[in-house]
Order: C-alpha cells, then sequence, then structure tokens
C-alpha cells in the first residue's frame, strides 16, 4: 500500500494513502468525535457532520469519515472552527433527541452522550418543536423509539448488509424524516425476523430489545421457583459488559452471579442443544433412510424461521421439526424435571439467558408459549447483575447445577458459533448410522466465519451446508426451494457468525472501547468464537449422545428420539401463512 | 418515415432548404400573410390553444389556408402580457389576445392591413402604444439569441424549423474537432453553469477521466426554484439546441448516452422534447454514427418528482438510479463516479442550450458580450412586484437597475422598490444601493447575494423582509432532503425562531443566534443546499437590519405583514358609513360608533381588534380606501 | 391487508414491464403509477418490489421523498396553489389559507367528500399569472382570496 505525507495539528505523519482521514487521524493517535462513522471509520453517508476537521485549502470544513487523505494534506483537529463546529452539529443533533438520558436504557452505551461529552456541548443551546414521536413496542423482540433516533442509518445498512430484507429505511423528507419499517409500522406487522442486528449498532437507544427483566423480578416476587438457562454464546461475550476485553470466557463468573441473583437452578441450555442434536440428527436419519424431504435445515435460529415463514414457506418441509434448544429445555424443565422434584410446573418459570432478541418472539409463539416464561438477552442479564451490586471482577468461576439436566458436551458448548450445529450433528450422526463409536471429533471443514460454507463429509456420504445471515443464506434457500440443492443437511443460524453475534449480545462499540484494537470489528466474531471452541476442546465428553443425562434422560422419560413423547414435547410445526404486511400498523 | 440526414452535406442541403422556406414563410408572398400563437406553458395556461384554434376555423371558413398559416412558437418571453399573437410579415404584436379577439385581428389586420389598437401592448413607462417586438422597450437592453431562440418564431415541434436557425451546425462542426479542441473551445468561451454554481462548463468537462468505461451525460432539467421557469421556456421553445448541446458535451466527455432529467410538473417541456428526440432518431442524427462519423449518442428522459433537492447533481444522479434523492458526500466527484458510478458529467439546460451557439458562432462570438466575470447572456425569470414580468435574456453586465427599470418597466402601484432577489432559496437580496450592480457571478456573490439559476424577484415596501426569509426557509425546511443533519434539523431550529419572531415573540437574542445558526449550517451542511440554505437569512439581515431589530426589540412589523404585530384599523375621517365591511367581516368584528360618518345618517365604523382575525376582507373590499394596516 | 384487483395487478405488471430494459427504473414506474392507477398505497408498492427485486422499504422511502407521490387516493379535483416565490409575495399564501377554511382541510388532504385535494405547488413556471392556482391542469391567474369561494363553487356545480 503506497503511504502519504499528511500533517496533523502541525506533526508529520505517514498513512496509507486510501484511509479517510477520521481512520488516519485514528492510527496516528487522534479521536476525532464520531456518530454516523462506525465501520472502522469509513462512512459513506457524512451526513452527522459530528466528525469535522479543518483541511487546508478544503473549502469549508471536512467530514472526516468520507474525505480521503492524499499526500501533503493539513489537518487541524483543534482549530476554533472546527471544534465549535463539531460542538453544533451534536448541539442541534441533541436539539431533535429525547435527552431522558437518566432513564434511557441505553443509558452507559450511549455514543450521542459520549460524543456530547467530548465536544462539551452545551445544555439547551437550540430548542424547538421536535419531529413526531413513535414508539413502537408491539414486537416481542425489539422496541423502537424515534424519538431517540439521530437518523445515522447504521441500523438501514446493516439490516441489508445481513439479511438483505431492508426492513428498515428512511421515510418521509426534512425534519420529518424517520427511520422505520414501512408505513411507520410495527416491527409485528412487517416480515422481520427480530434478529436485533439493527438494535446491535443504534448508538442511541432508539432501537433495544424489549426487555423482560420486569417478568422476572415479579416470578421472584410471586415466590415461583425461577429456573434459568444460558444460551452457550452468552458466555463468550458476558464479560464484556464489565469491561473485560473481547474474547474473554466468562462461564464460571457468570455462573456465580447467577447463583448470587437467587435463581433456583442455573443450567446450561449446552443440555438443551444436546437434546436437540438427538432428535435432530434422528430426524435427519430417518429422512435418509427413508427416503424424506432432504435437505433438512435446522431450526435452531428464530429469526430464520421468522425469515423463512415469511419469505419461503415452500421450504417447510424440509425444515427440521426440531425446537430450538432452550424450548425444548424449557418443555423438559417443566415436565420430567418438575415430575422428578414434584413440583407443580405451574410453580416453575423459565427464564433462558439468550443472545438474541427473536427468541423473545419464538417464546411467545402460540405452539409453545408454555415452555419458556420469560428471555433475557446477555445486555439484560448485565444489568440485572450490575443493580444487584455484584462485582464481576471479585466473583469466583462456579458450576453450573448438576441436577437432571446439568450435564452437557462440548458439542452443546458451539451451537453458540456458526458451524457448531453442524459439526455437533456430525459428531454423533456416524454413531446413530452405523452403532459404532467414530474417533473423529473436529470436523474443521465446517468451521470458519464466511457466511455461506460448504464441505463433503466422506466418512457419510454426504455434502453440507452452512449459512449465517439471510443475505448468504438466500442461495442455498432459493436452491432448496427449487428442488435443486446437492446438500443432505443445512445449518442456517439467522445473525452473521451465529450466535455470537446475535442481536442480544454486548454492543461492539469502537468508540467506546479504548482497550480494544482498531480492527476490533473485524475479529470481535472469531475472538467470541474462540471462547466457545477452548471451551469444547476441555470437555470432556464432546458428543451429544454421550451425555449421561440425555441418556438419563431417554431412558427414563423419553424413550427414544423421535418417540410419541418427543414429538409432542420437543417437536414443533411451522406457519406457512404468515401475512407479511398485516392490516393494522 | 423522415428524411435522413446522415452526413454533413446532408445536413448542409437540408438547412439551405429549411431557411429558405422559414424566410418564405416570414417575409410572406403578397396577399399572404403568418400568424404566430404563443405556445409556452404559462400562455397556453391562458388559452392560447384555442386563440389558435379559433383562427385555424375562421381560415378554413374564408377558404384562406392557401395563403394564411397559423402555428404555435416558442415563449415570448414576456409572459405577464400573454396570450400572444404575431403577424407577419408586418410583425404587429397583439398582447393580451383572447379567442374572442381572432374574428377581429383577421377581419382587421389579415385582411385589411388594419391595426387592432385596443390589443397593442401600452408601455407602462411612456403610455404609448407599441407595435413591433423590437420597439418594446422590455426587449430593447435585451440580448436574445443565445440561450434563447432570438425571435422566438419557430415552431418548436418542427425540426425543420431548428435546422433553418442553424440546428445542429455547431456538432456537426463539433463532430470534425477532437475531443479536447471542443473542451479548450468551450473553455475559451467563458461558460459557466448557468444552474447557480457558475463552475466553467469546459473545465467540468476535462475532469473526466479519458477511460474505456461508459460515461453519462445528463441534463439538469429539475429547475427547483420557485420564481425560475427559463429552463421549461428553452426546452419548450427550442428543444433541438438542449439536445444538440448534449449531443456535443456528450462527445467531449466520450459518453454515448445522456440523460435528460426534466420535472414532472413541466409536462409540455417533455413531450416536446421526447417529440423531438423520437423524430431526430428517426431522421438518424440521434443513434449510430452521427453525420457519418463514429460518434453515437442516444437520449433518455427521465422525469423528476417533486423534491427541489435533486437540482443537486448528486441527489439527482441518484434519482435517476431510482433512490431517494439524497445528496452523496464528495469526493468521489460525478466526473470520476457518478451514475451508476461511472464518470458523469451533470449540466443545467441552459448551459447546455448555449454550447451549440458557442459550436457554431465560435467562441470569440459567445465572449463578446459578458464581463471580465462572466462571459455571454444570462437569462432571468423577472418577476414578482415589477411591471413587465417574464423571461429576459440579457447580456451579462447589465445593471440590476436596467433589469427593473428599464426592461422591468419599474414598480406598479407607485410603490417605492425595497429589494430584488436573485438566486432563489439559495440567493439573497439586494436593495437599492446594490442596484447598479453589472450583473455576473462574481459580483453578485460580492454584494451578497448569487446569480443562482436566474430567479429575479422584485420587493416593493408592502413585503416584511423577515416574512420573506421565513418564506424561504419554509421552503428548505419542506425541501430538505433530510440527511445530514446541519441542513435537517439547523434549518428547522432557524425557522422556529422566525417564526417566533414574525409572531411577535422575539427577543433581541434571537438575532445572534439566528445568525450564528444560519453561518454554521452555511459552512457545515453536506451539500449545495444545506450549504446555501440560510443565504435569505444572512442577506435580508445584513440589508435590513433595521427591520429584523423592529420585530424583536418593538415587536412591530414595519411593512404590516406580521399578523401578530398589525392590526387593520378604520380612518375615522375617511370612512362613509357604507356598513360594507361589517357585512365583509367573516367574524362579525366590525361595528358602529357614535361619530357620524361623511354620509348623513350613517356613522363611523370600528373594528374589535380582540376579535379581528385579520383576514382582511374589510380592507380589499372598501371602496374608500378607508382601512388601513397599521 | 387489502388485496390487490385483478386488474390492478395487471396495470402494475404492465407498467413494471414497460421498462424492463431500463436500467434502475424505479422511479419510471412509479410515476408511471401515480399517473395511471391514480395512487401507490402499499400493497402496490409490494407488487413492484416482488417484480423488481428492490426492496419495499426502499420503494417506500422513494414514494415519501418525492411530493409527485401519494399514498392515498387523490380527490377529483386536485387545486394546487403556487406558493413559489413570485406567487407568494403577490399573496397566495392567503389564497391557500382560504382555500383551507373553506375546504376544511389542511394541504395535502382530501375532502371527506373525495371531490378536492388541496396542494401546495412549489412554482409551476406560470410567474407572470400570479398568485396561480392550477385545478386539473387548468390555471387560474391573479387569484384574490376573494375568487376563492367562486372557484370552488365552480368544480361543486
Amino acid at each position: 500500500m503506497a503511504l502519504v505525507n499528511i500533517k496533523i495539528e502541525g506533526r508529520d505523519y505517514q498513512v496509507e494513502s486510501g484511509l479517510t482521514v477520521l481512520e488516519a487521524c485514528r492510527k496516528c493517535g487522534y479521536q476525532i468525535p464520531s456518530l454516523c462513522a462506525f465501520n472502522h471509520g469509513k462512512c459513506s453517508r457524512a451526513s452527522c457532520r459530528v466528525c469535522l476537521v479543518e483541511v487546508k485549502g478544503a473549502r469549508g470544513l471536512c467530514a472526516s469519515c468520507e474525505y480521503p487523505v492524499n499526500e501533503g494534506m493539513e489537518i487541524s483537529i483543534s482549530s476554533a472552527k472546527a471544534v465549535e463546529a463539531r460542538r453544533a452539529s451534536v448541539e442541534l443533533i441533541l436539539s431533535n433527541h429525547e435527552k431522558n438520558c437518566l432513564q434511557c436504557p441505553k443509558n452507559g452505551h450511549c455514543e450521542l452522550l459520549h460524543v456530547a461529552e467530548m465536544v462539551g456541548a452545551r445544555d439547551g443551546k437550540y430548542v424547538g418543536p421536535m419531529t413526531p414521536k413513535t414508539y413502537d413496542e408491539v414486537a416481542p423482540g425489539i422496541i423502537r423509539n424515534s424519538a431517540k433516533c439521530i437518523l445515522c442509518g447504521r441500523c438501514i445498512e446493516r439490516c441489508k448488509e445481513a439479511q438483505g430484507i431492508a426492513i428498515l429505511g428512511f421515510e418521509n423528507r426534512g425534519f420529518n424524516v424517520v427511520v422505520s419499517p414501512v408505513q411507520n409500522r410495527s416491527f409485528a406487522n412487517v416480515p422481520c425476523m427480530q434478529c436485533g442486528q439493527c438494535v446491535n449498532v443504534c448508538p442511541v437507544g432508539a432501537l433495544m430489545e424489549h426487555s423482560e427483566i420486569d417478568k422476572v423480578d415479579e416470578a421472584f416476587r410471586q415466590g415461583k421457583k425461577v429456573i434459568v438457562q444460558t444460551a452457550p454464546a452468552v458466555r463468550a461475550a458476558i464479560a464484556e459488559e464489565f469491561g473485560e476485553k473481547i474474547g474473554t470466557p466468562g462461564t464460571g463468573k457468570m455462573v456465580a452471579a447467577l447463583h448470587r441473583l437467587g435463581f433456583f437452578r442455573v443450567f446450561d441450555v449446552n443440555f438443551g442443544a444436546d437434546l436437540t442434536i438427538m432428535e435432530e440428527g434422528y430426524e435427519l436419519i430417518h429422512r435418509i433412510k427413508n427416503g424424506g424431504v432432504l435437505p433438512q435445515i435446522t431450526s435452531c435460529s428464530p429469526g430464520w424461521m421468522n425469515y423463512m415463514e415469511y419469505f419461503y414457506p415452500e421450504v417447510i418441509p424440509n425444515v427440521s421439526t426440531c425446537k430450538s434448544p432452550h424450548m425444548m429445555q424449557g418443555a423438559i424443565t417443566k415436565t420430567y424435571f418438575a415430575k422428578a422434584h414434584d413440583i407443580d410446573p405451574k410453580d416453575i418459570f423459565v427464564v433462558s439467558i439468550m443472545p438474541c432478541t427473536a427468541k423473545k418472539y419464538e417464546r411467545q409463539r402460540p405452539e409453545m408459549d408454555k415452555d419458556v416464561d420469560a428471555v433475557l438477552t446477555t445486555r439484560e442479564l448485565a444489568k440485572m447483575i450490575k443493580r444487584s451490586g455484584i462485582n464481576w471482577q471479585k466473583l469466583p468461576e462456579e458450576e453450573f447445577d448438576q441436577d437432571l439436566l446439568g450435564e452437557y458436551s462440548g458439542a452443546g458448548v458451539i451451537f453458540g458459533v456458526t458451524g457448531g450445529v453442524m459439526e455437533a450433528a456430525l459428531r454423533t450422526a456416524y454413531f446413530v448410522l452405523t452403532g459404532k463409536e467414530y474417533d473423529k471429533i473436529v470436523f474443521e471443514n465446517v468451521r470458519g466465519l464466511e457466511g455461506v460454507r460448504e464441505a463433503e463429509i466422506k466418512e457419510l456420504g454426504i455434502k453440507v451446508a452452512i449459512a449465517s445471515g439471510m443475505k448468504n443464506a438466500s442461495k442455498l434457500i432459493q436452491e432448496v426451494k427449487e428442488g435443486k440443492s446437492p446438500y443432505a443437511f443445512i445449518e442456517i443460524m439467522g445473525c452473521p457468525g451465529g450466535c455470537i453475534n446475535g442481536g442480544g449480545q454486548p454492543y461492539v462499540q469502537p468508540n467506546l472501547l479504548p482497550n480494544e484494537d482498531d480492527d476490533i470489528l473485524d475479529t470481535y466474531r472469531q475472538k467470541r468464537a474462540n471462547v466457545l471452541y477452548s471451551e469444547d476442546e476441555r470437555q470432556v465428553i464432546r458428543q451429544s449422545h454421550n451425555n449421561k443425562d440425555i441418556q438419563k434422560l431417554y431412558k427414563d422419560f423419553l424413550g427414544e428420539p423421535l418417540s410419541e413423547l418427543s414429538e409432542e414435547l420437543l417437536h414443533t410445526h411451522y406457519n406457512p401463512n404468515r401475512e407479511k404486511y398485516p392490516e393494522g400498523k | 418515415m423522415a428524411e435522413q440526414i446522415k452526413t454533413p452535406e446532408q445536413l448542409q442541403e437540408r438547412f439551405e432548404h429549411c431557411a429558405h422556406c422559414l424566410e418564405k414563410k416570414f417575409k410572406c408572398e403578397p396577399g399572404h400573410k403568418a400568424i404566430v400563437v404563443c405556445g409556452d406553458t404559462g400562455c397556453l395556461s391562458l388559452n392560447s390553444q384555442s386563440i389558435l384554434e379559433e383562427f385555424q376555423k375562421i381560415i378554413k371558413e374564408n377558404k384562406m389556408e392557401d395563403k394564411v398559416t397559423v402555428n404555435m412558437v416558442g415563449c415570448l418571453g414576456f409572459c405577464s402580457q400573454g396570450p400572444f399573437v404575431k403577424i407577419f410579415p408586418s410583425e404587429t404584436l397583439y398582447t393580451k389576445v383572447t379567442a374572442k379577439d381572432a374574428q377581429e385581428i383577421f377581419d382587421k389586420d389579415i385582411l385589411k392591413d388594419e391595426v387592432v389598437e385596443r390589443l397593442l401592448f401600452v408601455d407602462p413607462q411612456t403610455k404609448q402604444k407599441v407595435r413591433k417586438q423590437e420597439d418594446y422597450n422590455y426587449y430593447k437592453l435585451q440580448h436574445r439569441g443565445v440561450a434563447l431562440v432570438s425571435k422566438a418564431d419557430i415552431n418548436p415541434e418542427d425540426i425543420d424549423e431548428a435546422i433553418a436557425i442553424g440546428a445542429f451546425q455547431g456538432l456537426n462542426r463539433a463532430l470534425h474537432m477532437s475531443r479536447k479542441e471542443v473542451i479548450d473551445e468551450v473553455l475559451k468561451s467563458g461558460l459557466r453553469g448557468r444552474g447557480g454554481g457558475g463552475f466553467p462548463t469546459g473545465r467540468k468537462w476535462s475532469f473526466v477521466p479519458d477511460t474505456d468505461e461508459p460515461k453519462y451525460m445528463i441534463c439538469n432539467g429539475d429547475e427547483g426554484d420557485p420564481g425560475a421557469f427559463m429552463d421549461r421556456s428553452i426546452i419548450e421553445a427550442n428543444p433541438c439546441a438542449v439536445i444538440e448541446g448534449m449531443m456535443i458535451a456528450g462527445y467531449a466527455i466520450g459518453a454515448q448516452n445522456g440523460y435528460f432529467y426534466v420535472r414532472a410538473e413541466y409536462p409540455l417541456a417533455v413531450a416536446r422534447l421526447q417529440r423531438a428526440i423520437k423524430k431526430l432518431e428517426e431522421m438518424g442524427l440521434l443513434g449510430d454514427h452521427i453525420l457519418g462519423t463514429d460518434f453515437s449518442f442516444r437520449c433518455h428522459i427521465r422525469l423528476g418528482a417533486g423534491a427541489f433537492v435533486c437540482g443537486e447533481e448528486t441527489a439527482l444522479i441518484n434519482s435517476i438510479e431510482g433512490k431517494r434523492g439524497m445528496p452523496r458526500p464528495r469526493p468521489p466527484f460525478p466526473a470520476v463516479k457518478g451514475l451508476w458510478d461511472h464518470p458523469s458529467v451533470v449540466n443545467n439546460v441552459e448551459t447546455l442550450a448555449c454550447v451549440p451557439y458557442i459550436l457554431r458562432e465560435g467562441w470569440e462570438k459567445f465572449a463578446s458580450v459578458g464581463t471580465e466575470d462572466t462571459k455571454g447572456t444570462k437569462v432571468f425569470a423577472l418577476g414578482g412586484k415589477v411591471n413587465n414580468v417574464g423571461l429576459v435574456e440579457v447580456p451579462l453586465g447589465t445593471t440590476l437597475r436596467q433589469l427593473i427599470y428599464d426592461i422591468g418597466g419599474g414598480i406598479p402601484g407607485g410603490k417605492k422598490f425595497k429589494a430584488i432577489q436573485t438566486g432563489g432559496p439559495s440567493g439573497g437580496c439586494l436593495t437599492e444601493k446594490d442596484l447598479d450592480t453589472p450583473i455576473d457571478f462574481g459580483s453578485l456573490i460580492k454584494a451578497g447575494s448569487m446569480m443562482g439559476s436566474g430567479g429575479a424577484i422584485v420587493m416593493d415596501e408592502d413585503n416584511c423582509m423577515v416574512d420573506v426569509a421565513k418564506f424561504y426557509m419554509t421552503f428548505i425546511c419542506d425541501e430538505s432532503c433530510g440527511k445530514c443533519s446541519p441542513c435537517r434539523i439547523g434549518t428547522k431550529r432557524c425557522l422556529d425562531i422566525l417564526t417566533k419572531i414574525c409572531d411577535g415573540k422575539g427577543e433581541p437574542k434571537d438575532l445572534e443566534d439566528l445568525k450564528e445558526l444560519a453561518k454554521f449550517i452555511q459552512s457545515n451542511s453536506l451539500c449545495a443546499l444545506g450549504q446555501t440554505a440560510t443565504n435569505p437569512i444572512l442577506s435580508t439581515m445584513k440589508a435590513f437590519p433595521e427591520e429584523y431589530e423592529a420585530h424583536v426589540k418593538d415587536h412591530k412589523c414595519p411593512a404590516h405583514v406580521c399578523k401578530n404585530m398589525m392590526e387593520y384599523y378604520i380612518v375615522p375621517e375617511k370612512c362613509m358609513g357604507c356598513t360594507l365591511c361589517a357585512r365583509n367581516c367573516p367574524v362579525a368584528c366590525i361595528g358602529l360608533t357614535d361619530k357620524p360618518a361623511k354620509i348623513p345618517g350613517k356613522f363611523v365604523h370600528q373594528i374589535d381588534v380582540s376579535k379581528c382575525v385579520k383576514c382582511g376582507s374589510c380592507m380589499s373590499g372598501c371602496k374608500f380606501g378607508a382601512i388601513i394596516k397599521r | 391487508m387489502a388485496k390487490l384487483q385483478p386488474h390492478a395487478v395487471k396495470l402494475i405488471t404492465e407498467i413494471v414491464e414497460r421498462y424492463k430494459d431500463e436500467p434502475t427504473p424505479t422511479m419510471m414506474i412509479l410515476e408511471d403509477i401515480q399517473k395511471e392507477y391514480g395512487y401507490i398505497p402499499l400493497e402496490v408498492q409490494e407488487l413492484v418490489s416482488e417484480l423488481t427485486g428492490v426492496p419495499v422499504s426502499d420503494i417506500y422511502g422513494v414514494v415519501t421523498f418525492y411530493s409527485f407521490f401519494s399514498m392515498t387516493p387523490k380527490g377529483k379535483y386536485i387545486i394546487g396553489v403556487c406558493l413559489g416565490t413570485a406567487c407568494y409575495v403577490k399573496g397566495s399564501q392567503l389564497v391557500l389559507d382560504k382555500f383551507c377554511e373553506l375546504l376544511g382541510i389542511k394541504p395535502g388532504e382530501t375532502t371527506e367528500d373525495g371531490l378536492f385535494t388541496v396542494d401546495v405547488l412549489r412554482c409551476i413556471g406560470a410567474c407572470a399569472l400570479a398568485p396561480a392556482v392550477s385545478i386539473n391542469g387548468k390555471v387560474y391567474s391573479q387569484v384574490k382570496v376573494d375568487d376563492v369561494k367562486g372557484i370552488i363553487a365552480e368544480y361543486r356545480a
């Protein structure tokens, strides 16, 4: 890469050509406040005007997020003109922003508040009527508060880029512009997967998960036996909420915190994941052996299920009828576990901690609204921990409760990363097909973070494919729809990279993470994935069918995979007639 | 099938033939006459079509089809006097004609060579009747013929008449030059973009890289400045000129496709353009191997859909791409990465209309008029409180005073001139002291306004400048694309402050805030719309500080426009007691005093200001001028 | 959501077909729909999205950006009051206010009987006729506040 000489504040620097002024300044140790520029300091919009700097010879100030560096450029960030302009930009944005910051759910992660502090915004500098507000709390997964929105457009871009469906868009013109689903509708009344990718990138509190902390509080108040179960991906990221670097494992401390929060039992959804492998594995074998509909497609990701119902109902016969792991585990908790402990299932309140906002929708589906009672995101769990006066740094490492549903295999852990379900399934499939153990554990060829991958599994004589993010997956699904798919088994996850990058995971906001590397947006997914892969490696049992508690569950309760009871408790069905734009807003 | 023009020779032959026909038509053999009727949107909306039809009917009834012709022509430019009818060979020009007048014109002028005196224009200053166009003061200082058709007497729907006045001669010359030579010719002419920015056209073309990728020529006909309509008129009067200009530009930058982006509000312009393109395709003047060369070019039309910001070139490109018309950050500039990410040049209609002239007549002739700063002519849409309203093409360097008083005929109703607003919502107001400013890009900017696309709105003492600033801000707030925060929120906050001031709730501090914010928006917005959005505020604040101060300090609106700071008042000495105002009042707030009025037995009326809704019905109805605003 | 009538589907499909060889024809399609179908409700946008592959939200964004497009049917008579500068300085705001007052609607709205829509126009280029009002293409020139009542009556009859 060619280098160019530039001057920042009169000092000489050499930087790669092709960088924006913002990127270059960051590399040289300057932090320019910015809002819309989130992608490595590159921005195609240059709309917030918060990152203005003075460039010698340029007409007016330049938006550093889109202005390219060139040879001999002289940049001043600290000139009075630039300082005042950045402050005025922020002050104007604040004048059309609902400023109840103390009560804002984004408090602590608000990038606007951060830049307001950086630029020294003055209170009430500009006042006037605000753009009419829309507050959408109809959708179970996501809340939208337009009065917080600063129109940066990140969510629009993310929705397109990750899911290719463009639920969100700009609407109207001028001061009336809002970012919203069409007709300013609720997320519930448009074909939104509720994956929460938009929530992950929102710099302010305009897009938030639909919090269910109150529900959990109420269950405690009512004296219910509140059982918590945590998804695999949560442990890969929860530590970030407490200031740890991305990629720090949080399993032990998370369990310790959950114990201190007073849960009746602390379980791992990895158990449910192992159970899913048993059911889904047998389902696959059943289809292969009996000439059933192939390829079989996974059903663990509720975002993907939503997408499928809206856009590809034709592939319903291909989709596994298995409920997702936490729903299975909820169902087992309220039957098998309840029975064993002689507890009335009505007194049990199951809380799932998920990296996901779509799971909040999933648990309310009429087909299975009894299994799980509340879904909290990783972020919500962190809030509960923080408000309870627990000091994360000083927590000991503790183990999940060993009580019927306690054991889990390494196969369950890797469910949280794209390709994990496939790998877990492959570990068991050989055993199911041949009745013999197979010594191969790691299937490197299904690992990786690329959006679409395929692999040939010679041992089983099948081809498989893996995709995460609907934009990536749509090609595979289209093939299935057209009957041209060459695969036997396809794993699809709603969010790019899988659950480690789910819509309920801690925010990755480079502006607020001064201790992370500059390229953190490129690396955080791999770092989180590594947490799961290394936990898998540490497990003694790494195949679902060897999980002793699973074996016991089948022996004592379910009988065998795909038994009548299994079908009743662990399987579900889908809606082929889901309307994309139902009546009403 | 139209006759093909595939070689320079064929073009020359056709030119000679058509020029001869046109001359014959207007010179007229003895006993022959030609009638033309203005066919511009303005005149058409005053039913000029029915005048044309009436003439056709009368001619038919009199069986004189072989002796008298009648057809539509392009805009004559003196729109407040339209519709026009012009008779050849005498060149008598009748104004404000209706279909009912056709018979009289036919009976007197056509049959007996008598002038219909009552339809002649009366000069507002000399009070004299004027018969021929060239004798109008309105036209005397103009320099028509560069961007506008010199006499506008050609039928805009007849390609042959365009060829007769030299269409495609410039293209033919350009095609025998190298691309660089064409660019140089335009550079030397000093032509600057007529859409507002004033960027040298030749330089803009020269930025297009010499690569093999597709390139696009775009004509910006999204004339959005309220009060400007020259682009529409240019297309309507002579679509071939703009097409030819685009072809020359296309040749110069290496483009094979040209896109016209025209407002959907201009259906006639679009229809004429479409027709001309189709005809030229049939004739082989558009398509492959134009005039026997390797140059191929095709024209396409895209319609604007009512967004002022699409006049900004990157927003316009987004609009052609089927997106919201939100400007793109620059760099990259369109010349490098424009339409569909390929090099593109966007030129305004008037700019392109000047190009054939430059190539046909040579750059020297174009540059022979104008000022050091800006060469050539500029078309203005003169409007507002001025006697002669219409489109004028003046040599650059004409002063504002000449524009308003000599061409515009001064202010109607004996009112006092207050300001002239140029440059539309992006421009500013100039006052009495600026009237001797010669018009060009530099001088207008120096005076505190800008040329813009050529709107020139005259205001008189009855216009409140704070209200005018508020009007422009309302417009800008509606039309801001809403992308960048200074423009989206800043202009709204400016409007909030102006509204507060106009509502009589302003404080002196508001003026400081307004100025500071206006300056911020000017220097930090993303595109030209935002960067110029507050010019009307800053220029009126600069030119009329006392008017702003009266609003915020004394809470008075000197022009009596801002409703909260004025009231209607019945002057007792003038009131006749006729009761008309009381009957007109929609809220019955006019009552009687016990003071006798001039009519015996009647009493002076009085307005109960606490109930008055300030609709003005009383004042507009009073026959004695007894009601005033104060 | 209301399903489109077969004739509507046919019309929209035909319009989209018209521009199949054009790159990025969204605006052209929507303009024709606005002209020929009268308005562009969401179900039409959905159909256009299906036929062109452009996401509904993008189409919706375009429809709400340009003032030429409307998502609700317009009145039989569309009264456009020009608020261009030339018209404004000659009092067209008062004319607009009067139309709104007499019809009991705000600019952009349609009367309940579906007879009138009042729109604000931004310069129709008839500056010499200021203040200008255009009703279904017919231009009224130099309209005064007192003329408004009569103009409305003309169309009510």
